[in-house]
């Protein structure tokens, strides 16, 4: 059984982190689309904290042992998710910027272009008079 | 077959002639300097009429001066992005000026570009929309690699020709022609902008391009190039998997249709 201690520090320390996630949105630190996972994970803490049959039930309904094991399962799992997420993100922008590379590099040639046509433009008169 | 009768009736797809079509040819270029010089003007010499593009991967080196000297358009990246990134950008620009035939050439020297015009006449006769150079079709050995190497492009060259049930021998091969509309659909994301190579020629076959392969001869390289610059064994990881899911994606005709 957890006692009165633990619960009253897990408790404090789960509302913490999810007061702390949602003032990292509010000052825009965080965007709303990283928030997700974040804010799952304190409101299932603050649960497990608040709601003590909930970790036995849980423990027992995998087949774990021990309660501790059954969060180091969950916070593994939400790990591994946040990191396959962020790996997915930078994906996704690694995509973003070669395609901006690409632009630059096309509109650097087009701008190189205009650049030497007006440099000629204004001695074609001058050659022909 | 369903789609062979639809190419038979599509007025689209009867030869389509070539000669009198505006030519690109993309030279890939990463630290050739001293070599991306002489590919120019080969292919200015073997193909007068066309257009080339000096795509210079960041070098370090005088590539983009000496493309520039030896009469290449070029176009610079600011940042090192690799092989496929590189072509990529040379199709989005062959595609925006209104190419109509876009070719590449790897800048190393390794391709003769009097091969192009062989490649050109097949693009028409054979009535395909994407010719590769392949150095393994006429079998004298002229072209030997590494045995690791040859072991690789062995594998992939079976596994292209059993997905797109044809003979392709050189999947690898980074001499190529294609018409405009295949390189419109590399300015996609489907495009793989790291290292494009089998995976791509079935994605061209599941889209219904035709690919056909001309025997070309090679020069021996010097020194390492943009192409063969990767790590072997990611090489092959990266070729299963991209061959695998390209497999799994659902097909998009518009090649055909």
């Amino acid at each position: 059984m957890i006692t009165t201690n633990l619960r009253i520090v897990a408790i404090v320390g789960s509302v913490a982190l999810l007061l702390f996630i949602i003032e990292l949105v509010r000052r825009r630190r965080l965007k709303e689309e990283y928030s997700v996972l974040w804010v799952a994970i304190a409101v299932v803490l603050c649960l497990l904290a608040v709601w003590g049959g909930l970790l036995s039930s849980l423990t027992h309904a995998i087949g774990a042992v021990s309660q501790g094991s059954t969060l180091y399962f969950f916070g593994l799992i939400f790990a591994l998710l946040l990191l396959l997420h962020f790996s997915v993100r930078v994906s996704d922008l690694e995509r973003r910027v070669v395609s901006m590379i690409q632009e630059i590099a096309l509109q650097s040639e087009d701008a190189a272009k205009h650049h030497t046509e007006d440099e000629s433009a204004p001695q074609r008169p001058r050659s022909s008079v | 077959m369903h789609l062979k009768r639809s190419l038979m009736i599509n007025p689209r797809f009867k030869a389509r002639r070539v000669t009198g079509s505006k030519l690109l040819i993309i030279v890939p270029a990463y630290n050739e300097q001293g070599q991306v010089g002489h590919v120019v003007r080969d292919v200015k010499r073997a193909l007068p009429s066309a257009e080339v593009l000096v795509v210079n991967d960041a070098s370090a080196d005088g590539t983009a001066e000496e493309g520039i000297e030896a009469g290449a358009i070029t176009v610079t990246l600011p940042v090192n992005s690799g092989y496929g990134a590189a072509l990529q950008t040379g199709y989005k620009f062959g595609v925006r000026k209104g190419f109509e035939i876009i070719g590449q050439i790897d800048a190393d020297g390794q391709h003769r570009a009097e091969y192009l015009l062989t490649m050109l006449q097949a693009l028409e006769e054979q009535d395909a929309d994407v010719i590769i150079g392949s150095r393994f079709l006429d079998r004298d050995g002229h072209y030997q690699p590494s045995l690791a190497r040859a072991m690789g492009i062995g594998l992939f060259a079976r596994i292209a020709s059993l997905v797109t049930r044809q003979h392709i021998s050189d999947p690898t091969s980074g001499f190529q022609l294609m018409r405009s509309e295949v390189a419109r659909f590399f300015c996609s994301e489907v495009y793989p902008t790291d290292y494009p190579d089998a995976d791509i020629l079935i994605l061209l076959h599941r889209t219904g391009y035709r690919v056909r392969e001309v025997p070309v001869r090679m020069r021996p390289s010097h020194g390492q190039s943009m192409h063969s610059g990767h790590r072997s064994a990611y090489y092959v990881y990266k070729m299963l998997l991209s061959i695998f899911v390209t497999v799994l994606r659902p097909r998009i005709r518009t090649g055909a249709s």
